[in-house]
């Protein structure tokens, strides 16, 4: 394994822990489910790609025009699905994310189904790296923030937070658009780094991964994400040598981790230097609980 | 007219397949309030499951049919038991289910990928592909097939939800859980029941599919459609899954007959969005409410 490998499996971590955060936000922190992440994906990578190659523009603001086309989509979605309950909003970013890779299989202007080669190769080990940080800050600020707050609440408790003045709406609706904004920069950073756009990379089976990270890792915790997204974007590449058996396995653990540890590996605790004494006095006193409102639920 | 009526029939027989599968995303949703997303993988396990009952064991068409639509029913009650129970024990929100469901729809897909292959495998010439010619209508033997023995399952089903002491159980377990386990009903065993029934109906579905079509991993894709459908129909609701399915069935083929292909698994997804959008609950599906 040599140093460009390792590198190169760090960057599609780093790519993917882009769109992890921001779901991380909506799921671990606003208490919403996407199955439709891969969809705003595609949106920023094939808008930044347009940008950069019939454009002429710079990386930055090409990858910042595709997370700005992704948003404001994910405000139209929002308007229309904010208000289905529980499962139907699930189903509804699904049919999306779907319809979003079916239309582009039908655009020729971007290359339909065959794909869409040639896009420059701007995407790097140090600017993957830069951008992923200043994406950390921006969430942990958020999440800190009244804002943050406020979406919590919604996650905690819909109703109650309704009646004490929150706009449950609103907050749901700036989740879903920070969120997807995200998914639209990783979206960007991943075509600028494949060279490659095809719909088919923004399947259903892309959504679906995403949001096992950020169950993996932990909802409600940044670092649970950045975790999640280093272990479970390399496991396929360390179990590459089992070649068809890797997706078998994948699966597998996947039922194993939500029947034996639904929490995910960091339940809700985040890993800054002040928490991990607390994490450590908690560990040893008692197991660490689910965050509120992620229990309980209306099955059975 | 005569283009008209051929994809009508087209449409119906597709619609009924669908309607197969479907009717098992339903009851599930009925009684567990979660998409079983797994279910794709079992229609697909279905179609291999009669590719080699026909072929390497070399039974007769019908024991084939039976033979693997039990085989699924099995493997169904064996998923439910393994990824879904533990939760249920726990009473986990309905999402765990949802990825323990993915998880268990790529488990399976890899495991055929891992152990069969991705090839395309195709089923022997069980009927002659000669059509029958009905006027200007062709109508194809595999359709007839298709449309005559969902039919049949169909029927069975709703007799069996109507008039049997168990499907009167499913009918109260799908109204309230809680109430029908204080009023004496083994829910556990409703639960087993229903995923058994719909793991049946997912093998003769898929064996319907592998004769009409061919044999391969991915089929579990394809059979995202019938859930399209259920939801177009109401999830929870099996006349609206029916319902759901036959118009799914005819709008596609209408699709593709008179605009193009390509648009027809779009058609397909816009119906999903407009429906909930519009009417969240479906044709035919129980209102939700929340419960705050």
């Amino acid at each position: 394994m040599d140093l460009y490998y390792i590198q190169g499996i760090l960057m599609l971590a780093g790519i993917n822990l882009m769109s992890v955060l921001g779901l991380s936000l909506l799921t671990g922190f606003t208490g919403m489910f996407s199955f439709g992440h891969a969809g705003f994906m595609a949106i920023g990578g094939y808008t930044s790609a347009m940008m950069t190659v019939n454009y002429g523009w710079p990386f930055i603001p090409a990858l910042l025009m595709g997370a700005l086309t992704a948003a404001l989509m994910s405000a139209l979605i929002g308007k229309l699905t904010l208000n289905l309950k529980g499962d139907y909003f699930c189903i509804a970013t699904l049919g999306f994310g779907e319809a979003i890779r079916l239309v582009l299989d039908n655009v020729q202007y971007f290359g339909g189904a065959r794909g869409w080669p040639g896009i420059p190769n701007y995407t790097n080990f140090t600017n993957v790296l830069i951008i992923n940080i200043i994406a950390i800050i921006i969430l942990a600020n958020i999440i800190r923030s009244r804002h943050g707050r406020n979406m919590i609440a919604v996650r905690e408790e819909e109703l109650a937070s309704q009646i004490v003045g929150i706009n449950v709406f609103k907050y749901k609706l700036i989740s879903l658009m920070i969120s997807a904004a995200y998914a639209g920069v990783a979206g960007g950073l991943m075509a600028h780094y494949m060279t490659f756009l095809q719909p088919k990379m923004f399947s259903l089976v892309k959504s679906t991964e995403l949001t096992i990270i950020v169950i993996f890792g932990g909802l409600g915790s940044i670092s649970g994400s950045v975790l999640g997204a280093l272990v479970l974007t390399s496991l396929p590449e360390i179990l590459r040598s089992f070649s068809n058996w890797r997706l078998v396995i994948y699966g597998l653990s996947v039922i194993i981790i939500m029947i034996s540890r639904p929490e995910g590996l960091m339940g809700g605790y985040e890993l800054t230097p002040s928490s991990m004494k607390k994490l450590f006095t908690r560990m040893r006193s008692k197991k660490g609980d689910l965050p509120k409102g992620m229990e309980g639920g209306n099955t059975l | 007219m005569s283009r008209f009526l051929q994809q009508l029939i087209n449409g119906l027989s597709i619609g009924s397949v669908y309607a197969l599968m479907a009717v098992g995303y339903s009851l599930v949703y009925s009684i567990m309030n979660f998409s079983n997303f797994a279910h794709g993988g079992v229609i697909m396990l279905g179609a291999y499951f009669g590719y080699y009952y026909l072929t390497k064991l070399g039974l007769p068409f019908f024991v084939a049919f039976m033979a693997s639509a039990l085989t699924t029913g099995i493997l169904a009650v064996v998923i439910e038991r393994g990824a879904y129970k533990p939760l249920r024990e726990r009473k986990a929100p309905f999402l765990y289910f949802i990825i323990s469901a993915m998880g268990a729809s790529i488990f399976l897909e890899n495991i055929v990928i891992a152990t069969i292959g991705p090839t395309f495998k195709s089923y022997p010439e069980i009927l002659s592909r000669t059509p029958i010619q009905l006027g200007s209508v062709t109508l194809g033997r595999i359709d007839l097939t298709m449309f005559i023995i969902s039919a049949i399952c169909l029927a069975l089903l709703v007799f069996f939800i109507d008039f049997t002491k168990m499907g009167k159980a499913i009918q109260a377990t799908s109204y309230s859980v809680k109430a029908s386990a204080l009023m004496g009903i083994n829910t556990d065993l409703v639960i087993i029941v229903v995923f058994a029934l719909g793991g049946f109906f997912a093998g003769i579905a898929g064996v319907l599919f592998g004769m009409k079509y061919t044999v391969y991993p991915q089929i579990g894709i394809i059979t995202n459609k019938s859930f399209i459908a259920a939801v177009f129909g109401g999830l929870g609701s099996l006349p609206g899954a029916v319902v759901g399915s036959i118009l799914l069935g005819i709008i596609e083929t209408m699709t593709s007959g008179y605009l193009s292909s390509n648009y027809r698994d779009l058609i397909a997804f816009a119906l999903l969005i407009a429906v909930l959008v519009i009417r969240p609950s479906g044709l035919m599906g129980k209102v939700t409410e929340d419960k705050a």
